[in-house]
């Protein structure tokens, strides 16, 4: 299958103003599909917008090599380029109206203006914006910014949309209206997205692909679910999610399961496919993988936080060693300073073969 | 209640500044018009009794004698114009690339940029007008230069011409168009750019539909400041001009210095007054249109 977008050992180094040397792009091998929503997701300083603006124009690549549709992207200017760039401050043009700003591509490319108003009606339609086109950028609120920016950016039908941490400047509930939103429209759209954010419940929700990065290299590349359930290290685990990691040796394999053993003596039930009795290994558990009941690993509750239907709870565990994050659903009785069990199905365990 | 209580204070606040205006501006205005329609006195100052005809000669009906047309003042008016113009616009592009490659620049070597332009400002007017004349007199540095590396066969004839006035008046009002200019490039937005040029637009597109709008409130705002003092300069053309580099300053100099016409001073220094008030406001009604809602 060929994709839409081919990166090849992607590298960029900045020097900083101390002298020294930055990997910002640090061989980055990227393929993304004709209509995939693919989320860069990363720490802050990881090389997420300088990789956008790779694929953009705006900064050159040291080595490596860029494909759109089998055609190399990296001799073209920015202006050549089939990508267009929803970009964090939204760079909306301030002494334009909504209109003509929406319809900037076409009125550069020569589009006639009966052509172009129509576009960009229906373009404002699209983004919930109908009949606001008279308007100043400044007398729009931060959402309906967004949205112009939105709207500017996929008028011409580009076959790759870049959105750099859109939607970070907008307050919770629109920010997860707007999730939804883009989403829709990028099915809508039929084109392919590639989402910054730093937001791992963002990256979760809307993704088809998540890219793990971290200061200049890809961690990992899958699907939400693959991301979350199989993370390939500790990083990826610790930064997607709540997570508790056991590091652990195996005391015994019996059957499906084996037994293992932090430094303190929790006890964990493991997968016991591939486990062999003294390695070394690190347990992954989920918040939500814990049930809490008569068996399992003693310990006390150390903070109960409610919210809303779960109950969040820190567990002390009794033989000692770090707490534990659960999540109860039930959510009934657990105060600070019960005694609780906790017991796990030894499938849920994500096994690292690293300590 | 509240908002009168607001402006009590706000006028109060304001008492220095409307005296200050009122003094050493609004009242020399009202002096200067009066004495506009005055006659001149013997050994300078004015008669007492109204005499209109010093507007008449300016427009070119000396002495309120129809019949002999002369319009001499209106031609140096409309020269000092034409120079004011000229300077406005090589000194806005000579200064607009450079704002551009100085916002570029670090931060130690934009400093260092700024102190270089505003160190003229620190050493008196006239001694650097001087020092023009001993460049491009006759056997001055340029014609010397010019000379030796045989570019020319013979000296340029270039001081006490136009040419010498129009230079030593950008020469002069550079920094006052590049500060304006300067903070109107820095304060551009760059995402805005990088949006245009994703957007499809090229580099002229882009600077002709983002860049120039942007900077434009710069542009007017330098050339305004450059273009008021320069109608009305008379050091410059005093010191580089001849004959045909004389402006309606040194025709207002002279009134009040050699010829003892105040009132023809005072009524020429008003046309120049009147000229200048409808650029600015020109201007500013053209920024206002511009500017839009921003
Ligand atoms: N123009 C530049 N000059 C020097 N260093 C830069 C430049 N742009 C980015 N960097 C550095 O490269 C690294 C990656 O930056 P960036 O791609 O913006 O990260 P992210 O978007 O993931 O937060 C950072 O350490 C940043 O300081
Ligand atoms: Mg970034």
């Amino acid at each position: 299958m060929t994709h839409l977008l081919e990166i090849r050992n992607a590298r960029r180094t900045f020097i900083t103003p101390e002298g020294g040397h930055l990997a910002a792009l640090d061989g980055i091998n990227l393929d993304v599909g004709a209509n995939e929503f693919v989320t860069l997701l990363g720490p802050s300083g990881c090389g997420k917008t300088t990789l956008l603006r790779a694929i953009s124009g705006f900064e050159t690549l040291d080595s490596g090599t860029m494909t759109l549709g089998g055609a190399d992207l990296t001799a073209l200017p920015p202006f050549r380029r089939p990508v267009n760039t929803v970009f964090q401050s939204y760079a909306l043009f301030g002494h334009m109206t909504v209109a003509r700003n929406v319809g900037y591509a076409l009125e550069v490319a020569g589009v006639g203006k009966a052509s172009r108003e129509a576009q960009v009606a229906e373009a404002l339609e699209k983004v919930g914006l109908a009949g606001m086109g008279a308007r100043r950028p400044s007398q729009l609120s931060g959402g309906q910014r967004q949205r112009v920016a939105l709207a500017r950016s996929i008028i011409a039908k580009p076959r790759l949309l870049l959105l750099d941490e859109p939607l970070s400047a907008l307050d919770r509930n629109l920010r997860q209206q707007m999730q939804l939103e883009l989403k829709t429209l990028q099915h809508a759209l039929g084109i392919a997205f590639i989402f910054v954010t730093h937001d791992q419940e963002e990256a979760l929700t809307m993704s088809d692909r998540i890219v793990v990065m971290r200061s200049g290299h890809i961690e990992q590349i899958g699907t939400p679910r693959e991301i979350y359930r199989h993370p390939k290290n500790r990083f990826v685990a610790e930064f997607i999610g709540e997570t508790n990691l056991f590091p652990v040796t195996i005391d015994r394999v019996d059957g499906e399961t084996a037994l293992a053993r932090t430094a303190e003596g929790v006890e964990m039930h493991l997968p016991s496919a591939g486990r062999k009795p003294g390695e070394q290994v690190t347990a992954i558990l989920r918040p939500a993988d814990f049930n809490l009941g008569p068996t399992g690993i003693p310990g006390t509750v150390t903070r109960a936080v409610y919210l809303g239907s779960d109950l969040y709870l820190f567990v002390q565990p009794q033989a000692g060693g770090p707490e534990i994050r659960v999540i109860s659903r039930d959510g009934a009785g657990f105060d600070e300073g019960a005694a609780v069990h906790l017991a796990h199905d030894p499938a849920r365990v994500h096994v690292l073969e690293a300590a | 209640m509240a908002m009168r209580r607001q402006s009590v204070v706000l006028g109060m606040l304001l008492t220095p500044v409307t005296l200050f205006l009122g003094v050493f501006f609004l009242l020399p205005l009202c002096i200067i018009a009066v004495f506009s329609f005055l006659s001149p006195g013997l050994y300078g100052g004015v008669e007492w009794s109204f005499y209109h005809w010093n507007y008449g000669r300016i427009f070119g009906w000396a002495d309120g004698i129809i019949e002999i047309y002369e319009p001499i003042y209106l031609q140096i008016l409309f020269r000092s114009l034409s120079f004011a113009a000229l300077t406005v616009g090589l000194t806005l592009i000579l200064c607009y690339p450079v704002a551009f490659w100085v916002s570029r620049l670090s931060e130690r070597w934009r400093l260092v940029f700024m102190f270089l332009i505003t160190l003229p400002f620190f050493s008196s007017l006239i001694v650097r007008l001087y020092a023009w004349l001993l460049i491009l007199k006759p056997s001055g540095l340029l014609n010397t230069v010019l000379l030796s590396i045989g570019a020319i066969s013979e000296p340029l004839e270039i001081l006490y011409t136009p040419t010498a006035v129009v230079l030593g008046m950008v020469y002069v009002m550079v920094p006052f168009m590049f500060l304006p200019l300067y903070s109107a490039v820095d304060n551009l937005d760059r995402a805005q750019i990088e949006a245009s040029l994703d957007l499809g637009a090229n580099r002229l597109q882009t600077f002709l539909k983002v860049v120039l709008p942007q900077t434009l409130p710069g542009i007017m705002g330098g050339a305004v400041i450059v273009f008021i003092p320069s109608v009305g300069n008379f050091v410059v053309p005093d010191v580089l001009g001849g004959a045909k580099g004389l402006m309606i300053g040194n025709l207002v100099e002279q009134q009040f210095l050699s010829s003892r016409n105040w009132p023809f001073g005072s009524a020429l220094s008003m046309i120049i007054m009147a000229v200048v008030l409808t650029v600015l406001l020109i201007s500013a009604s053209r920024a206002r249109k511009a500017g839009g809602h921003a």
